[in-house]
């Protein structure tokens, strides 16, 4: 890679003064201190959350589906929802580490740790919902094409709802070898740092003897520039099957090529939100403002208003090839006048505003390098791409072809709570993790620290001068 | 400094000649009557088989009458005019043909223009996101680019030319364009708001002329970066790349559904626009990469290296990969729903144009993926020749086939009103491209504030 040369006018990518030992203290330094009382409060709230959660799901397992405020017409309501919102916000894990890999971007460097984390536990969150709004879910094994002795009966491979099974267990098995193994090296660091005996045990476990060779390295770069391959059309092919369930059918609103490429833009488009939603916080409380600086939330911010603007001409599209079709189904599709001025206006205009308007506000440069204001778009891009799975799912089933069954969907305290609980399930593995793992890749960090670090980009400057 | 010799001056204007031969050729051959046309069909399978013609002819009646009658069904089954339109059948099938047959010149002309044209419409738009994207990699290309985008200029003129032709009524592209057709069919004169021939004509004006402007401004600005003292020209030029490719997202999806949707007007999909991008765009970067291994033997663009040729490898790749995914998102799904208003849109394609339907697929995908997997390969500039000649002949079938089942049915072939468009084009493509890389003097765009970076990558 030409990192001998850097052009002056990047940006650097790691402020002040740091040296390589600097960046190993500051990485260190929330794995090797102690939690403060803030992270014990948070957690708390986030505990209870999942715990309630929990007593959701088992209540409704134990009790039936019919607790939720599912009915015959709407069948998918707040679990697909749920299901496609975590799928989508676990997409911008792989797309930081793998795409942006593949296009050789260096300001991942800082931030691809955590999207992957986010990934790992935005994709346990979302396996729930496949499980638990089964009718059955003790027969969930059945979905697994295993020899048996109902004449070795097996599944429909034609079914996208099992595509999903291989897609979701692909992509969480893959998502965790991949941050796994970047995570040697960082992994190594803390064991060799470990004062007290049982963190250096547990350090030396999870870091696999990492001992950091040459040939090591470089089977190293070589295993994560393949899995970045496999990665990238993992991702796009994972959402892509999820869209499926939709796509596949003959439900108007449902129906449409376009969901393929249209979902998979949507899941950056949330997935970075999310990540900016976590980063501006972590940055500040880890004290890693000299790692993630304004120019990975600008860039961040930049990425959001290129998926968004992806995802606002599917709207388009979706609208007008709704009108051009001539298909007077269309009307009471998720995309159409008739949603926009129907029972569910409000959902409509809660997608076109957090996900059309809000997100535009991106173009003027003070906005995407304002941290407060980066943050306040992120979360509602977040709800935003909540609608716009609730809309597409929950509106376009209530009016189908048929008259005679349409209806309204309203969620029971169940449905939301298990979504509570859902979120509650995030944040406390999210807080653990930011507490036990080594959340910037400083290996990493590490290769571009005198390439773009502002100390040695200064140094450069003054010398061509 | 680039000479065009004169070989391929005499080369590029062959082409032309005989590629007018061949389309005039492909415009008298087409009949001008009902009658010769009938003759023509008979003839044909004659030629096949012998004494099949009439019960050929008496399937593609019932085929037409199948396609007809789907367009009638979604609108309303009871429909007085389902009923006149097989009571009316033979008359009208003849002259269906008749039209069919008449247009297989056009389509010829419309696909090799367009094919042409999307080679340099797709490096225009390479180019904005190099631009945009501040590439460290591929400054030392933008003269390169610059120079195959002057081919924006004719292509563009010559279809533009081509749209005022058909909406005078001069062929039967487009369905929607026959006079008094909205009269019978309602669905299409449900959608005379966005499909009537005026408006279409100038969409047309504006996208083309959208682009051809960013082209001159943009490539101005690049040039004046060279003599400037400051940034202020790159910066400008960022700006307007910025906004081109927002114009450009929302013209190409409205210019897939005007020049290629329409011409199947009872069918829809949403993905349409977003696939033919994707056959543009990796056909244009598979001409940018051959454009430099070409330019690389004639000793020129010395700084660059094989990675930057590596590099266009990898998106000739990933994007033959993404071409297939669009191409298999958009075909399964319609497979999978089987919704007769959709599938009566593949059905006379894997029908009629079975080798070239899936045979593409091979082309663009199987081909590519399994030859520009290993790295070493992608940095040999005769491999990434040979894939590119692949991947253009099969993006050159993937629009052969979104075009002439559409506007030639059954009764096409692969003769001199083909072949004669290719070469024309393909003349006019290579005498402009190869006019401007003579007029390029420097070929390193000096003051990019990317160009020590491009001179000295290495991957």
């Amino acid at each position: 890679m030409a990192s001998h040369y850097e052009a002056p006018i990047r940006e650097p990518l790691v402020t002040g003064d740091k040296t390589y030992h600097d960046v190993t203290v500051d990485v260190a330094a929330p794995v090797e201190g102690r939690a403060n009382k803030q992270w014990w409060i948070v957690f708390s709230i986030a505990l209870v959350a999942f715990l309630w959660g929990l007593g959701c799901i088992i209540y409704t397992v134990s009790t039936g589906i019919g607790v939720w405020g599912l009915n015959k017409t709407v069948g998918w309501a707040w679990d697909i929802t749920n299901f496609v919102w975590w799928v989508g916000i676990g997409h911008a894990g792989t797309l930081i580490s793998a795409v942006l890999l593949l296009f050789r971007q260096k300001w991942r460097m800082a931030i691809n740790r955590s999207a992957e984390a986010m990934t790992i536990f935005s994709v346990v969150q979302a396996g729930l919902f496949p499980i638990i709004h089964m009718g059955r879910p003790w027969l969930a094994y059945w979905v697994l094409p295993i020899p048996n002795q109902f004449g070795s009966l097996w599944v429909n491979f034609n079914s996208p709802l099992l595509w999903d099974v291989f897609a979701i267990s692909t992509y969480l098995s893959v998502s965790l070898v991949f941050w796994w193994t970047g995570l040697l090296p960082d992994f190594a660091m803390l064991r060799d740092r470990a004062v007290k005996p049982f963190q250096k045990k547990i350090y030396s476990l999870l870091s696999f003897g990492w001992s950091g060779r040459a040939k090591d390295w470089q089977r190293f770069e070589e295993v994560s520039l393949v899995l970045a391959g496999l990665a990238t059309p993992l991702v796009l092919s994972v959402h892509t099957i999820v869209s499926f369930d939709f796509a596949t059918s003959v439900i108007p609103g449902w129906h449409s090529t376009i969901f393929p490429p249209y979902f998979v833009a949507g899941a950056i488009f949330s997935g970075f939100a999310m990540v900016l939603t976590l980063l501006i916080i972590m940055r500040k409380v880890s004290n890693l403002e000299n790692y993630i600086t304004i120019v990975h939330i600008e860039n961040m911010n930049k990425v959001i208003l290129l998926t968004g603007g992806v995802v606002s001409v599917a709207y388009i599209t979706e609208f007008f090839i709704g009108w051009y079709s001539g298909t007077n189904y269309e009307d009471y599709t998720y995309m159409s006048i008739g949603a926009a001025t129907g029972p569910y206006w409000w959902a409509f205009w809660a997608l076109i505003i957090c996900n059309f308007i809000v997100p535009q506000t991106l173009w003027v440069k003070k906005l995407r390098t304002n941290y407060m204001w980066s943050f306040i778009v992120s979360i509602v891009i977040n709800i935003g791409m909540w609608f716009e799975r609730f809309d597409i799912i929950v509106i376009d089933l209530s009016k189908g072809h048929l008259p005679s069954s349409w209806t309204m969907f309203s969620p029971t305290f169940i449905d939301i709570g298990v979504f509570i609980g859902t979120i509650g399930f995030f944040f406390v593995l999210f807080l653990l993790y930011a507490r036990t793992f080594p959340v910037i890749a400083q290996a990493e960090v590490k290769t571009i620290l005198k390439s773009s670090g502002e100390k040695y980009k200064k140094l450069r400057d003054g010398n061509h001068e | 400094m680039y000479t065009l010799s004169n070989k391929l001056k005499i080369t590029a204007i062959v082409c032309m000649v005989l590629g007018l031969i061949g389309i005039a050729m492909g415009f008298l051959n087409a009949p001008s009557t009902v009658e010769e046309a009938a003759a023509i069909v008979k003839e044909a399978s004659a030629h096949h088989g012998g004494g099949h013609a009439e019960a050929e002819e008496a399937h593609v009646m019932k085929m037409d009458h199948h396609e007809g009658e789907v367009a009638h069904h979604a609108e309303d089954e009871h429909n007085a005019e389902s009923t006149h339109h097989a009571e009316a059948g033979h008359d009208e099938h003849a002259e269906h043909v008749f039209h069919q047959l008449q247009n297989r010149p056009w389509s010829a002309v419309l696909i090799a223009g367009f094919f042409f044209f999307m080679l340099s419409l797709g490096t225009l738009v390479f180019y904005a996101v190099q631009r945009v994207a501040q590439a460290g990699w591929s400054p030392v290309l933008f003269r390169v680019m610059e120079a195959i985008t002057s081919y924006l200029v004719p292509g563009g003129i010559i279809l533009f030319v081509f749209f005022v032709l058909t909406i005078s009524h001069m062929n039967h592209l487009y369905l929607w364009m026959e006079p008094g057709i909205t009269d019978h069919d309602t669905i299409l004169a449900g959608k005379s708001g966005y499909l009537n021939s005026p408006f279409f004509i100038i969409r047309a004006a504006i996208f083309i002329a959208g682009w051809i402007g960013y082209r001159f401004i943009s490539r101005k600005y690049s040039l004046a970066q060279d003599e400037a003292t400051d940034d202020s020209n790159y910066k400008k030029n960022f700006k307007i790349s910025v906004f081109f490719l927002l114009f450009f997202f929302v013209s190409e999806s409205m210019m897939a559904w005007d020049w290629f949707m329409s011409l199947e007007p009872h069918w829809y999909s949403t993905l349409f626009a977003w696939y033919v991008f994707a056959t543009m765009f990796v056909s244009a970067i598979t001409v940018i990469a051959m454009s430099t291994v070409y330019l690389k033997s004639k000793g020129l663009l010395e700084f660059v290296n094989d990675s930057h040729l590596h590099d266009l490898a990898k998106f000739m790749f990933g994007l033959s990969i993404f071409w297939t995914y669009l191409w298999f998102g958009q075909f399964m799904l319609q497979w999978y729903a089987n919704i007769p208003e959709e599938s009566g849109y593949f059905l006379p394609r894997i029908e009629h144009y079975n080798p070239i339907f899936f045979g593409m697929v091979a082309i663009n995908f199987l081909f590519p993926f399994l030859i520009l997997m290993n790295s070493d390969f992608k940095r040999k500039p005769w491999f990434i020749f040979l894939a590119g000649t692949f991947i253009l002949i099969g993006h050159y079938m993937d629009l052969f086939q979104i075009v002439m089942p559409s506007t030639v049915g059954e009764h096409w072939s692969f003769g001199a009103p083909e072949i004669g468009s290719i070469l024309f084009f393909l003349g006019l493509f290579l005498i402009t491209v190869t006019s401007a890389f003579a007029k390029t003097k420097v070929w390193l765009p000096k003051r990019d504030p990317f160009i020590e970076e491009s001179k000295h990558f290495h991957y």
